[in-house]
């Protein structure tokens, strides 16, 4: 028989209280990464709440999120009230008001107004650089992964490609500037005066200038292009290889070509993989600021990108506004005080709420395509 | 088969085969899977491949519809396969075209994550086929063919996926002769299935054998026994015997087939 005092050990085991230092100290570190995470989001909702809730049905300052960017005009009237109005309203005020004098005036540009410009600066180039990157990527990866041969060169160019991913995305942006905005061939009657290099194409008097697209919606969009491109092929050619050899081996035995088998047993049952995780490379494109800095947006926009152009493609070549770079130049750009807290903080939890839903979208749809698919 | 008619242990290639292998012999990289081969598969015929696993008769089956080219490293280093006399390793011969007269069925059941219908019309629309009475029509043919029809009539816009392990290869077997192929390679078609659908597969190949030619890999002796006109036993990549199957079961000439037959080893 065993001696139940001997199997059970007395008293506390060796290095016991060193597990417990170390238990919690581990505990700990992760609790403040939360702890931080927690402030930060709070900081963000608490001093952003106030520009775009309020406390009258619907709740939402709709005004914040669709009234154009204007500055900000800050000034006392005659009895002494504060007054906190954007320039249009301003100069409303200022003649219905006429002779009366004005104190401690104060103006903070862009500051006042809505964000509607940067909200919409910022839906084209995701929409722009996603249908970019998928037409690119897709392809890409059904090359690599139905077509080329497994070779040690297959294995680099992949190898470069994964590469491509952790190139910092300010090098995106100068890549972006120097190619896209500067050098790209365009075809124009009048080429520019610092186009690179200007072939003629004998065809009315139309030249091959490589002059570059100048700062605009499809420069921008491109250079984001090429950052998430790594992304959605390394994604792409998951999802592709993770559809079973059957299908394939299926469809090729009956007499398909390499394409129909791609087109018809192989792509329809990637796609929702693909998709899904190109909706997180959307989160990554709306967040950028540094490669669309220099590519396609400014800090003050008059119109929308579609006012005044005289056919659709012009909007590629407008230049935008941006959400994350609105916040940059909100920011860093202006002197910061009481008054520019309100467009600041709204613009971000703007931001964060619009990322949030894109995140948990995927999550959503993700989980739904998994539960469909089932093979 | 007549009895009567005495042949030899291998058969010699006749003009009349629907498929003609002469002298294959092919490598993975390195390895060589099968040695020196010649064998015919005759029209309205089954032939069985048994023998076993590792001893090529898979490779064998892929290299009629060149399935095994989707292999990267793999080739054939000598001889050659005719279909209908037409050397397949041709320059000239496309081979979706070929895959369209040899068709195939799989070990693993591998319909298409579609419905019923789509799987067994996919074919026909892969080839161009727009015409939906003819689509339709073929299609019952073939479930009827694949003695399926009566099963799924009443679902057959329901998913593929919801049908059992035996229909499932049924409907695969119905989905390769939808397209009207002159060959069919089967491998291993029914080791994954229970007896009885097991018994469902044999019945519809013994039915449809006079409409098609049949090639079973398989390692149930019983069922090349049941099933098949002649049997080839393959052992280490080479040939050992290939004979009528009645021959080849009860009086085998060689001491391996016997062996291998009997149990003894494989």
């Amino acid at each position: 028989m065993f001696d139940p005092e001997k199997l059970i050990r007395k008293g506390l085991p060796k290095g016991y209280f060193k597990d417990i230092l170390v238990r919690s100290l581990l505990g700990g570190i992760t609790y403040l990464i939360v702890l931080i995470a927690v402030l930060l989001f709070a900081k963000i909702i608490i001093d952003g709440a106030p520009a775009i809730f309020t406390s009258k049905f619907p709740f939402v300052d709709t005004e914040f999120l669709t009234a154009k960017n204007e500055t900000l005009h800050v000034f006392d009237d005659a009895q002494g009230t504060r007054h906190q109005l954007p320039a249009s309203k301003y100069s409303e005020y200022v003649s219905a008001h006429q002779g009366e004098n004005i104190y401690n005036e104060q103006t903070f540009s862009y500051s006042g107004g809505g964000i509607a410009g940067p909200i919409a600066g910022t839906a084209l180039l995701t929409v722009g650089s996603i249908i970019l990157a998928l037409f690119f990527g897709v392809s890409a990866a059904i090359y690599l992964a139905e077509y080329a041969k497994q070779s040690p060169f297959i294995h680099a160019v992949r190898l470069a490609i994964l590469n491509l991913a952790g190139i910092p995305s300010i090098v995106f942006g100068l890549f972006g500037f120097s190619v896209f905005v500067l050098a790209v061939p365009v075809i124009t009657s009048t080429p520019s005066d610092r186009t690179l290099l200007a072939i003629p194409l004998f065809l009315n008097d139309w030249v091959l200038s490589f002059q570059g697209w100048n700062s605009s919606l499809i420069a921008g969009c491109a250079t984001l292009a090429c950052m998430i491109l790594p992304v959605i092929i390394t994604a792409s050619e998951e999802s592709l290889r993770a559809v079973p050899q059957g299908f394939r081996d299926a469809s090729l035995a009956m007499g398909g070509t390499r394409w129909q088998t791609i087109r018809k047993c192989v792509l329809p049952y990637s796609l929702p993989g693909i998709l899904t995780s190109s909706l997180l490379a959307i989160t990554r494109v709306a967040g950028e600021t540094a490669p669309i800095m220099f590519t396609a947006a400014v800090a003050a926009k008059d119109d929308f990108p579609w006012q005044g152009i005289s056919n659709p493609f012009d909007i590629l070549s407008s230049q935008v506004q941006a959400l994350p770079y609105h916040i940059y130049t909100l920011a860093a750009r202006i002197p910061n005080s009481e008054y520019t807290q309100r467009a600041q903080y709204g613009s971000v939890l703007v931001f964060l709420i619009l990322v949030a839903v894109l995140s948990f979208g995927s999550m959503v749809l993700r989980a739904k395509m998994r539960g469909k698919l089932k093979w | 088969m007549n009895d009567l008619l005495e042949k030899p242990a291998i058969v010699p290639t006749s003009t009349a085969a629907a498929v003609e292998i002469r002298k294959v012999s092919f490598s993975y990289g390195s390895t060589q899977a099968l040695k020196d081969i010649t064998l015919d598969l005759r029209e309205n015929e089954v032939t069985a491949f048994i023998g076993p696993s590792g001893c090529g008769k898979s490779t064998l089956l892929r290299c009629i519809n060149r399935m095994n080219d989707e292999i990267v490293g793999t080739r054939i280093t000598q001889g050659e396969i005719l279909v209908e006399g037409i050397n397949i390793h041709h320059p000239s011969v496309d081979v979706v075209k070929l895959r369209r007269d040899v068709g195939m069925v799989f070990q693993k059941s591998n319909p298409f994550p579609s419905s019923i219908f789509e799987n067994v019309a996919f074919g026909l629309r892969m080839r161009g086929e727009r015409n939906n009475a003819v689509i339709a029509q073929t299609v019952e043919e073939s479930l009827k063919s694949a003695a399926l029809w009566d099963e799924v009539k009443d679902r057959l816009q329901e998913s593929a996926l919801g049908l059992s392990g035996g229909q499932q290869q049924r409907l695969c077997i119905a989905r390769t002769i939808a397209v009207k192929p002159l060959v069919v390679l089967m491998d291993e078609p029914c080791s994954a299935l229970d007896p009885i659908a097991t018994a469902k597969v044999e019945e519809l190949i013994w039915n449809l054998k006079h409409d098609y030619t049949f090639v079973i890999v398989t390692h149930n002796m019983q069922q090349a026994a049941r099933v098949s006109d002649r049997t080839a036993f393959f052992y280490i990549g080479e040939l050992i015997e290939f004979s009528d199957t009645k021959r080849i079961f009860s009086n085998p000439r060689v001491r391996k087939t016997e062996e291998y037959i009997t149990g003894r080893f494989g």
